[in-house]
C-alpha cells in the first residue's frame, strides 16, 4: 500500500469558483492509500511548494498527486518540488482541475462532481508510478534560421556572436526582407537601408555564419538538439565563386517583361538580376521562367558580356542535408491582396497604390529616384489621400479580423516625410482609430497633425471615383457628421499585413501550428511568446503575428537567447517516459518499427538455451535515447509487450476503473 | 448562434429591432464606411453610421424624429462594404417596421382588403401590407 499525498489547487477563483474544494479535499482523503488531502490558494507559490515539501516529509509521502491546472503549465515545478524533498520526480501525478473542469463548466456542483473523479483516476494512476531516471542525449551546436529578414538577421547574429554556428536559409535571392524596401523609419525617422545593410553585411561576413539564399527548407525530421534538415538551394545559375558583382549583366539583359517583386511592381527587371543594389549576396540570378536562353535557346547576352565568366546555364537545384540543435523560424510577413476592394480601384487606376508601394516611390533608389510623383503622368501631386484599415478590422471575408498594428505609424511617417520634402501637399488621412501605442509613438502621430497640418478624418472612405486626371474620394467625418469629397491626386491604401501563404505548409514540416489567421502559435502567449510546443523550435518576428522593427528586433534576441541555451548544453536530459518491450511476450512482428516517427525501434536477436540446444529470436529494441514517448507504438502492438513507462496500459486502465466507479 | 446584446435602454424596442433585422449592432466600430458610400445622404439629417450609433445607445427616439430612416432607399451599398459584416439595410428596414407598429395605429384593416382588390393588384402586395402596415 502506498502513501499518497493530494494536494488541491484554487488557482484563486480560477478552480474555486466553479469546483467546491473542500469537497474534493474530503473526497480525496476517503480514498484508498491516501494518508494527506491538503489545499492551498495558490499551490504553485512559494508557500504552496513549501507546503508539498514538508507533508512528503513529514507523512513520508511515496507518491504525490496535484489537483490544479494543465501539466502542461505547472507539471516540471511540481517535479522539482518532489525532487527537492527527496522523491523522484516521476512518483507526482497532475489531475488537471482547471482546463478540464473548472474553466469549462458553469455549475458548482457539477464542477465538483468531475473534479473528483479527476483526482480520483490520478490517485489510480500515481499508485503505478514507479521511479524513472532521465537518459542523456547528445546536442548538435548549430542553429538554423528560416527566413533572412532583420528578424533573421538579428537571431543569427546573436547566436553566432555567442560562438555557435549558424545557417540561415532564405527564399528569395537575398536576404534583408521587407525592411530592405523600406525608405525611412519610425519613430526616428532614421535611414532604413543604413541601419540594415550593414547588419546584412555582418552576417555574410561573420566566420560563425552561413547563408543559404535562394533555398528553401524541404524536409525537417529529428526532435529538440537533434533536426536533421534538408534543403533545396536552387541554381542561380551563377557561380557565386566567380561572381563580383559587377551588374553588367542586369543593366544590359533584353529580358524586361517581369515586374519587379522588390519595387512592389512598379518598374520592371531583367531576367537575369539582382534584387537591389545593397543585396546580400550580391550576386544575380537568373529567373527561368522569363529569360529567353531558358525559354527559347536563344539569346546568352550575359553569357557573353560577362567579364568573370561567372554565367552558368548548366547549373542545377542542390539537395544539402544538415543537423541541428536548434531551429528559428523568422518568416516575415506578407501584404493582402486588394483585389476583392474594387471600390478604392486599386489594380484599376495606377494614382491608387499601397503603402510599400509609396515607400518604393519615395526611396532614392526606387523607381523615380526619390522624386515623389504620380505613377500616371509622373507630374507631382497636391493632394494625397490615406486610407487606413483597408482590410485590417475586417471581419467580411474580404480581409483580416485582427488590427496590423503597424499601419497608423507608417502612414503617420508618410505624411511627415511628404511635409518635410514638399510642404505645399496637403495630406488627409481617413481613419477608424489611431492606434500608436509604443515609446514615442503616440508623439510622432501628434507631430503629424501639430507640426505638419496633416488633416486627420475620423471616417473610412467609401469609393473613389476616377474624374479626369484627378481621384475623387467619397469619406465622412464621423466626428462632425458631414460628408467630405476630396479631388485626391493620389490615394495610399494602409492594406492589412497577413502571415506568409505558405506557414501553414512550414508549420506541417516543422511539426509546429498555426492559429486560425495563419500566424505561428506560441507556447504560451505571455510567460514563452517565443518558444513553440515543439521543443527546439523558436519564433521570431512577424511570422507570429504584426509586429514593428523594434519588436521584431527585441523578439528575434529573445529568440536568439533561446536557442544559446539549448546549444550551450553538451547533453540534454531526456524523457524518460519511453517505451520499454517485454521480451518475453514480443513475438517479433517488428510492427512497431514501422509506425516509429522517430526510427527508435529496431529488429534484435536473442539467443536462448532451450534444453541445451541454442536458438534465436528477434524481438523489438527501443534505443531510449530517440524514443519521444509518443506511445504509437504501444498501440500497435498485439501481444502487448511494449509499455509506455509512467503511461503502463495497466496505469491507463485503473484511472478507466477510478472515473467509472 | 451568438446571443444577441442589447442596450437595457429601450430593451423591448430594440430587442424588437434586433430581431427583425437579425443584426449584431455591438459589432459595429463607427468606421463610418456605410456613410462615405451612401447616396442618399444629401437627403439626411443624421448620418447611416450615426444610425447604429444610436441604436447601440438605445436612443430610438433620435431615430424615430430623424428623416433618414425613410430616405434610405434599401441600395445595400453600406452592406455590401461593412468591414464589420452588419447589413445596416435590415437594420434601417426594421426600425421603420418597429416604429409603424409602435405608432398605435393601423395602415390596413382586414375589412377593407376586398374592396381593394382587382384584377391588377398582386396577391403579394396584400401579403406585404398586412405585414407592414399592421399594428
Amino acid at each position: 500500500m502506498h502513501k499518497i499525498g493530494v494536494f488541491v489547487c484554487w488557482c484563486g477563483t480560477n478552480i474555486a469558483g466553479t469546483v467546491n474544494i473542500d469537497e474534493v479535499v474530503k473526497a480525496a482523503a476517503e480514498i484508498p492509500g491516501v494518508v494527506a488531502a491538503q489545499n492551498y490558494q495558490y499551490m504553485c507559490s512559494e508557500v504552496g511548494q513549501k507546503l508539498v515539501k514538508s507533508t512528503i516529509k513529514e507523512q513520508s509521502l511515496d507518491r504525490v498527486v496535484i489537483a490544479s491546472c494543465s501539466p502542461r503549465m505547472h507539471e516540471a515545478t511540481f517535479r522539482k518540488t518532489a525532487q527537492a524533498a527527496g522523491l523522484n520526480p516521476f512518483l507526482v501525478e497532475i489531475a488537471n482541475i482547471r482546463e478540464q473542469c473548472s474553466w469549462v463548466h458553469k455549475n458548482k456542483e457539477e464542477g465538483t462532481k468531475k473534479a473528483i473523479a479527476l483526482v480520483r483516476a490520478a490517485v489510480a494512476k500515481a499508485a503505478g508510478n514507479t521511479e524513472l531516471i532521465p537518459g542523456e542525449i547528445g546536442v548538435e551546436h548549430r542553429a538554423l534560421v528560416i527566413g533572412g529578414g532583420i528578424a533573421g538577421i538579428q537571431t543569427a547574429l546573436d547566436i553566432a556572436d555567442a560562438g555557435y554556428e549558424v545557417d540561415i536559409i532564405e527564399k528569395t535571392p537575398s536576404i534583408g526582407g521587407k525592411m530592405s524596401q523600406i525608405d525611412k523609419t519610425f519613430p526616428t525617422l532614421d535611414c532604413s537601408a543604413c541601419i540594415l545593410t550593414p547588419k546584412m553585411v555582418d552576417a555574410s561576413t561573420h566566420p560563425n555564419i552561413t547563408l543559404y539564399t535562394y533555398s528553401e527548407v524541404e524536409k525537417v525530421s529529428g526532435y529538440v538538439g537533434n533536426f536533421e534538415v534538408t534543403m533545396n538551394q536552387k541554381a542561380r545559375s551563377v557561380n557565386m565563386e566567380k561572381c563580383s558583382g559587377c551588374g553588367i549583366c542586369s543593366s544590359k539583359c533584353p529580358s524586361r517583361t517581369t515586374k519587379s517583386e522588390f519595387d512592389e511592381g512598379l518598374r520592371n527587371r531583367g531576367a537575369i538580376y539582382t534584387p537591389f543594389p545593397q543585396a546580400v549576396p550580391n550576386v544575380p540570378v537568373i529567373d527561368r521562367e522569363h529569360c529567353l536562353k531558358f525559354q527559347s535557346g536563344k539569346c546568352g547576352v550575359c553569357e557573353k558580356i560577362c567579364p568573370a565568366g561567372a554565367i552558368d546555364y548548366t547549373q542545377e537545384d542542390t539537395k544539402i542535408t544538415k543537423k541541428y540543435g536548434a531551429i528559428v523560424v523568422a518568416t516575415g510577413y506578407d501584404i493582402i491582396s486588394l483585389d476583392k476592394f474594387g471600390e478604392y480601384q486599386y489594380g484599376s487606376h495606377p494614382d491608387v497604390i499601397t503603402s510599400l508601394e509609396f515607400e518604393r516611390l519615395t526611396n532614392a533608389a526606387g523607381p523615380t529616384g526619390g522624386k515623389f510623383v504620380r505613377p500616371s503622368d509622373h507630374k507631382k501631386p497636391k493632394k494625397v489621400v490615406f486610407v487606413q484599415c483597408v482590410g485590417s478590422r475586417d471581419k467580411s471575408e474580404r480581409g483580416k479580423s485582427y488590427c496590423s498594428k503597424i499601419c497608423c505609424m507608417y502612414t503617420a511617417k508618410h505624411a511627415m516625410l511628404l511635409g518635410d520634402k514638399y510642404p505645399d501637399i496637403e495630406s488627409y488621412v481617413f481613419y477608424i482609430d489611431v492606434r500608436t501605442p509604443g515609446k514615442n509613438f503616440d508623439e510622432f502621430y501628434r507631430r503629424a497633425v501639430e507640426e505638419y497640418g496633416v488633416h486627420y478624418i475620423k471616417g473610412m472612405v467609401g469609393k473613389i471615383f476616377p474624374e479626369g486626371d484627378k481621384l475623387l474620394v467619397h469619406g465622412v467625418d464621423a466626428l462632425t457628421g458631414e460628408t467630405i469629397k476630396i479631388d485626391a491626386d493620389l490615394v495610399v491604401l494602409a492594406a492589412a499585413t497577413q502571415a506568409k501563404p505558405d506557414a501553414e505548409a512550414l508549420g506541417r514540416k516543422l511539426g509546429i501550428s498555426t492559429d486560425m489567421n495563419n500566424f505561428f502559435t506560441e507556447a504560451h502567449p505571455k510567460l514563452r511568446p517565443v518558444e513553440t510546443h515543439s521543443a527546439g523550435i523558436y519564433l521570431a518576428g512577424a511570422c507570429q503575428g504584426p509586429k514593428d522593427i523594434p519588436e521584431t528586433v527585441a523578439q528575434a534576441s529573445a529568440a536568439a537567447a533561446k536557442a544559446i541555451v539549448l546549444l550551450s548544453k553538451d547533453k540534454l536530459v531526456n524523457n524518460p517516459c519511453v517505451s520499454e518491450v517485454n521480451e518475453n511476450l514480443c513475438s517479433g512482428c517488428l510492427e512497431c518499427t514501422h509506425i516509429c516517427p522517430y526510427d527508435a525501434i529496431s529488429a534484435k536477436e536473442l539467443e536462448m538455451n532451450d534444453h541445451g540446444k541454442i536458438t534465436k529470436r528477434t524481438v523489438a529494441h527501443v534505443n531510449e535515447a530517440l524514443c519521444q514517448g509518443c506511445g504509437g507504438c504501444t498501440v500497435t502492438c498485439r501481444p502487448g509487450a511494449l509499455d509506455l513507462k509512467g503511461f503502463t496500459n495497466r496505469q491507463i486502465l485503473a484511472e478507466v476503473d477510478a472515473i467509472c466507479q | 448562434m451568438r446571443e444577441k446584446i442589447v442596450p437595457t435602454k429601450q430593451k423591448q424596442v430594440l430587442e424588437q429591432i434586433l430581431e427583425i433585422s437579425g443584426e449584431h449592432i455591438q459589432d459595429c466600430i463607427q468606421c463610418a464606411k456605410c456613410s462615405a458610400g451612401c447616396p442618399a445622404t444629401s437627403n439626411m439629417d443624421i448620418l447611416p453610421h450615426q444610425v447604429i450609433r444610436l441604436l447601440q445607445c438605445g436612443q430610438i427616439e433620435k431615430i424615430a424624429a430623424s428623416q433618414t430612416i425613410w430616405n434610405c432607399a434599401s441600395c445595400f451599398t453600406c452592406a455590401a462594404r461593412c468591414p464589420r459584416e452588419i447589413d445596416l439595410a435590415k437594420l434601417m428596414e426594421a426600425v421603420r417596421l418597429t416604429l409603424i407598429r409602435c405608432s398605435g395605429n393601423s395602415y390596413l384593416k382586414t375589412a377593407s382588403v376586398p374592396e381593394k382588390l382587382d384584377g391588377k393588384m398582386p396577391q403579394q402586395a396584400i401579403v406585404s401590407g398586412f405585414r407592414k402596415y399592421s399594428k
